[in-house]
């Protein structure tokens, strides 16, 4: 909804109820840390953050255009592992054969989705389930269920392991540049708003003359190019092919989306807010560490799990409260 | 000359229809629900494909298949049910596809705010057109989507029952804006089920009937009963002496005080009503779209909580919380939208109708399968419901006999005070009849029933008594005999003026 | 009316292949899979093999019907896998304390009634959440989803916990007139879900909040209630399944009991007929379902097929079943 009033503030907050929740949390979450933990601020944690949290964020933004459009996209994480497997074997051709291969990788399942749901109807949740099987059994059959090492010779590490003016990872920076672009391309392109159309009213939009199969097959198409991307970084973060990574991935990314104020049925959602939403998710991990470095605690990785599903909880908890007061006024009708 | 002509065979929807529109003219069609209309609209739109047949448009044989086709042909579509995004903004419910550009990729919003402004002037409106249109009125709404029609620069513009939202005021508006299509070149085909539209508006109408165009002529000359006839394919002096509706003439005596709703309230759509409902007894709520009626019936019902205000059953206090409350206190609720709040589309016959009785039909949880087979074929056969059997899913019937199964889903609960919304809206003509006398019937028995309906006629004829609303309150009442369409309509206009 | 009447005319009395797959499509499936497997898996027509399949099948089967019913009502629960586990680690918590060995009796009923109650609890947590917040379900059971296990593996601090008690074993190697007694939970389970649909009043509404939640409410339905039970029933059955597995193996391990069993039971139910968008609860579909599911696997190792070809066929069966469903309803 960011439009021509796109930077008032005021007018910024009335549309976007659903979205202020996880501004909030973000900024508090920040200040927090800050003042807390010496090395919070330190360029070590930002890059490191940075680096690992631009493979969640540019899966989430991609999965929250297919949401967008009421769909949703399961096949994410085991996408980012079949890719990750396909960029380490193309490591030796470098970052430049290697990255858009994968990320054509990625679109192959994106379109094998696109095709599922577009032309045999099959609810985008089975579809998705569906590929997300596949391409987890694909990134086992093409990797012997092992991890691939990356060549190390070529420039291909340099993706996740190399940063600009020492401190940002050519990770963020590339994911960031994306992420941009489909901001702009969500508010000030026809395509855009046909994604947001096609998820407020799939048969409005067919009947408002609106390209919705093209536009389905596009989101698709893109969420499964962005985890291709995810894949790459991963694998040039950690110097390996992973095909047993990305479990639970598009869950996080789902939670990621929704927590950025995006409605699961569609119609609504801002790519800054999900890329928020995917920060605060990371944030909270990065502030456990912290918390564990610390010593005041000693959070097991258990106990991890069990405060992420409570600060999900909360949010949810939260953003109920945001959407009963705002429907008590009448605004979303 | 650019003349539209159609005529398709071998479709069992449609069986040879053919229609023609003049350059800038206003055309009728009607026919009876399941006549082909929509069907017929749809396949002009390229919605559906014709199995035979040719389309001819602006002189030339068209080839649309797909709606999108249709728009850039010059043909723009306003559907019954409102085919616009509530979750977007006003602009972009109005230029979505044609959005104004800068450097032919990004969009211009402040020339699209622009223009969509300067589009809703023209019908007199003036709202915040960044805001979502699903935060306007269902009226604003409908006139967006006309808004977006003719924005198109169509040169055919199809209107699907457009007035069914719209108040009297914003009726008036619509056809100003129609009338300025037609002085403009733009052809305009109008279907409606409010017959008395098409007189003030339209220059011909055609006329449907089983899949096929069956009449063709000016609407100077002709009458009302003679559509009507030509709907039903009945003689008109026949329907002439029965009367219009199926209500005339049932003048029951009423008994004690059924319901009492004293000053309730709730919310800013509803803020006073008060009224009374005897044995007997038919009462009308009258009133625009927006005055309190649908909420009405839902303070009623137990659907909104009541803010203020008490309603007594029977002289004792009744707490309506819940629908469920209000069914065991013998009150039912027929809602105007069948589509979304009333039938379970999947489910049968036999599913729908006994819904609401269940807890009657159950003994430790267990369904009476033997009697409640026995209670749906009773409520089949009584009111003529035409279906393939009690196993039919409800979705495979037409709009009359759902409505009717969903008639005895509430009479099945033996209530005692019915709320009607909407009974006969989008039923056709024959079993519109067969309700009005169900209703009829039912309160002959000495049980109550609240109706509202957008046709005055309905209301004027079937009603002991009307309460009139305006903005959320009721301002005055109306007894029968007496009440002529004239008299309920000045009752309305002249609140209109006290509140202006 | 008459398009209707035409429309269910055109089909003619006459044998029509089609229409047999399009409704019978599950069965087929499993006479194919069987008869495949009878010709060319070696060993296939052995008791032992039977023995195998169906105490595999009868954990899948079990989440499966509670999953049918989630989605009869138009919801999903992705968090039965997370509530196994959870129900799995505090059984042997229990039966192996101080209390538990001095009364056994006592211990193993307690060991086997208090998860599945707490696991009652994740149920109400989760219909909670839908019903009243009005969350969507696939977000609200992400919450267990994500830390049930997690709670699981902090009761047991993540250790594999392994155990010697005939008693609780039962439940996962018992056999009765030489069928594992699992299978004959399942059976019971099923025959009392498929008379509560049908029969009940419950089962009804059910079907009615997944077919019309409006129309349901309208009508006087306890909407709330149904939904809150389904996801109790739902969570029920998932902490009986953890048990299962647990007794099966004489040990729990919380990360590994009930692992991606949120997708098996979803595929399950679904093979079985169930539509996403709720209305329909076939039961016995879900049976089908999962024995078509663990009969893919099995074939497909017995065989010598990798692990990891076999989620492909998953993959394909889940797709194959949706289209021919989506087919029927066009």
């Amino acid at each position: 909804m960011l439009d021509t009033n796109a930077f008032d503030l005021r007018s910024y907050i009335s549309r976007n109820p659903q979205s202020i929740a996880v501004w909030i949390a973000l900024a508090a979450l920040i200040t927090f840390g800050l003042l807390r933990y010496d090395n919070f601020g330190g360029a070590y944690n930002i890059s490191s953050f940075l680096n690992y949290n631009s493979m969640f964020i540019i899966i989430s933004v991609g999965m929250s255009f297919v949401i967008m459009t009421g769909g949703i996209d399961l096949s994410v994480g085991s996408v980012a592992a079949f890719t990750s497997v396909v960029a380490a074997y193309m490591s030796p051709y470098g970052i430049e054969i290697a990255l858009p291969i994968a990320v054509l990788a990625g679109m192959l399942f994106g379109g094998l989705n696109a095709f599922f749901i577009i032309a045999l109807r099959i609810p985008p949740f089975i579809a998705t389930l569906a590929t997300m099987l596949g391409a987890k059994g694909g990134a086992l059959v093409i990797s012997g269920a092992d991890t691939i090492a990356v060549d190390w010779g070529s420039n291909f590490t340099k993706m996740g392991m190399e940063k600009v003016f020492n401190i940002l990872p050519w990770s963020i920076v590339v994911v960031g540049i994306i992420v941009v672009g489909l901001w702009f391309l969500l508010e000030k392109t026809s395509l855009g708003r046909t994604v947001l159309a096609i998820g407020g009213s799939e048969d409005a939009s067919t009947l408002m003359g609106l390209k919705v199969n093209r536009t389905k097959a596009f989101v698709y198409l893109l969420s499964g190019g962005c985890a291709g991307l995810a894949g790459v970084i991963l694998a040039s973060g950690f110097g390996a092919g992973q095909p047993l990574e990305g479990i639970g991935w598009e869950l996080s990314a789902i939670a990621a989306v929704v927590v950025g104020g995006t409605l699961l049925t569609g119609g609504l959602g801002s790519v800054p807010a999900t890329v928020a939403g995917a920060l605060l998710l990371g944030l909270v991990f990065n502030i456990l560490n912290f918390e564990n470095g610390l010593g005041t605690i000693s959070i097991s990785a258990y106990w991890q799990m069990v405060i992420r599903g409570g600060f999900l909880f909360a949010v949810i908890l939260f953003q109920a409260r945001v959407m009963s007061r705002n429907k008590r006024k009448g605004r979303v009708a | 000359m650019s003349a539209i002509q159609k005529a398709f065979n071998g479709v069992v929807a449609l069986d040879g229809a053919s229609l023609e529109i003049e350059k800038g003219e206003v055309h009728a069609l009607i026919g009876q629900n399941g006549a082909g209309k929509s069907t017929l609209i749809k396949i002009l739109t390229g919605v559906y494909r014709s199995d035979d047949g040719a389309v001819e448009f602006d002189g030339a044989e068209s080839l649309i298949s797909s709606p999108r086709e249709a728009q850039a042909a010059g043909i723009a579509t306003i559907y019954q049910e409102l085919n616009l995004v509530p979750l977007r903004s006003v602009t972009e419910n109005i230029v979505m596809g044609y959005e104004p550009k800068k450097l032919g990729v990004f969009i211009d919003w402040d020339e699209a705010h622009n223009r969509a402004r300067e589009i809703l002037k023209r019908f007199g409106i003036d709202i915040d057109v960044t805001a979502r249109l699903g935060s306007f009125s269902t009226a604003i709404q409908q006139l967006v989507a006309i808004a977006r029609a003719v924005s198109l620069d169509a040169k055919l513009v199809i209107m699907d029952e457009p007035t069914s939202s719209l108040d009297v005021s914003e009726v008036k508006v619509l056809f100003g804006v129609v009338r300025s299509l037609r002085d403009a070149g733009v052809s305009v085909l109008y279907v409606s089920h409010f017959l008395d539209e098409l007189f003030e508006i339209c220059d011909r109408v055609t006329t449907m009937r089983d899949g096929r165009t069956v009449d063709c002529r000016k609407m100077d000359g002709v009458t009302k009963l003679g559509l009507i006839s030509g709907m039903l394919g009945r003689d008109s002096s026949e329907i002439a002496e029965a009367g219009m509706t199926e209500f005339s003439g049932g003048a029951a005596k009423h008994g004690e005080v059924l319901l009492h709703a004293d000053n309730i309230a709730t919310g800013p759509r509803l803020t006073k009503l008060d009224m009374t409902v005897h044995r007997g007894e038919i009462v009308g709520l009258g009133g625009l779209l927006g005055s309190g009626r649908t909420e009405a019936a839902r303070a009623l019902f137990g659907i909104d909580p009541l803010a203020s205000g008490t309603v007594s059953l029977k002289g004792l206090d009744a707490r309506l919380e819940t629908p469920a409350a209000a069914i065991k206190a013998g009150i039912a609720f027929l809602t105007e939208d069948r589509k979304a709040e009333g039938i379970i589309p999947d489910m049968t016959v036999r599913e729908n109708l006994t819904l609401a009785l269940l807890p009657k039909l159950t003994r430790n949880g267990q369904i009476d399968r033997a009697r409640e087979r026995e209670i749906v074929q009773g409520f089949i056969e009584a009111l003529g419901i035409k279906t393939a059997g009690m196993e039919q899913p409800i979705r495979e019937l037409s709009g009359g006999n759902q409505q009717k199964v969903l008639l005895a889903r509430w009479l099945a609960v033996e209530p005692e005070l019915l709320i009607l919304d909407e009974p006969t809206r989008g039923v056709d003509v024959g079993a519109k009849r067969e309700i009005q006398a169900i209703i009829r019937d039912f309160v002959s028995k000495g049980f109550g029933v609240v109706l509202i309906s957008s046709e005055f006629e309905e209301l004027v004829e079937g009603a002991d008594r009307i309460v009139v609303l305006n903005e959320g309150r009721s301002i005055t009442e109306l007894k029968n005999p007496g009440i002529t369409e004239d008299i309920l309509v000045h009752a309305l206009a002249h609140t209109d003026g006290e509140a202006a | 009316m008459s398009a209707q009447n035409y429309v269910s005319q055109s089909f003619g009395p006459a044998f029509n292949w089609k229409k047999v797959l399009r409704n019978h499509g599950g069965l087929v499936a499993l006479a194919v899979i069987l008869v495949f497997n009878i010709l060319v898996t070696p060993n296939f027509l052995q008791l032992q093999t039977l023995f195998v399949n169906i105490s595999q099948v009868a954990t899948i089967a079990i989440v499966a019907m509670g999953m049918t019913l989630v989605i009869a009502t138009g919801g999903i629960d992705l968090s039965v896998g997370a509530i196994m586990a959870l129900a799995g680690a505090i059984a042997p918590l229990i039966f192996q304390s101080e209390f538990g060995q001095m009364y056994p009796v006592l211990g193993v009923a307690l060991a086997i009634g208090f998860p599945v109650l707490v696991a009652m609890a994740c149920g109400l947590f989760n219909g909670a959440l839908v019903s009243i917040l009005k969350v969507q379900p696939i977000i609200a059971t992400l919450i267990l989803f994500i830390s049930g296990r997690g709670i699981a593996q902090v009761l047991t601090n993540g250790n594999l916990q392994t155990f010697k008690n005939p008693a609780f074993s039962y439940l996962g190697t018992g056999k009765i007139l030489g069928l594992p007694f699992q299978g004959w939970l399942a059976i019971v389970i099923a025959i009392v879900l498929f008379w509560v649909i049908n029969r009940t009043i419950f089962g009804r509404y059910v079907l009615a909040v997944g077919g019309n939640e409006r129309a349901a409410t309208l009508s006087g339905g306890p909407v709330r209630r149904v939904k809150i039970a389904v996801y109790i029933i739902c969570g029920a059955l998932a902490g009986l399944a953890g048990l299962i597995v647990v007794a099966i193996n004489s040990a729990s391990d919380a990360a590994r009991n009930g692992d991606l069993m949120e997708l098996d039971a979803i595929a399950a139910a679904v093979v079985g007929g169930a539509l996403l968008q709720g209305g329909r609860a076939p039961i016995f579909g879900a049976i089908l379902g999962a024995v078509i599911i663990q009969l893919v696997k099995y074939t497909l190792l017995a065989n010598g097929v990798e692990d990891e070809v076999a989620l492909i066929a998953k993959a394909l069966i889940i797709v194959a079943a949706v289209y021919v469903q989506q087919a029927r309803k066009e």
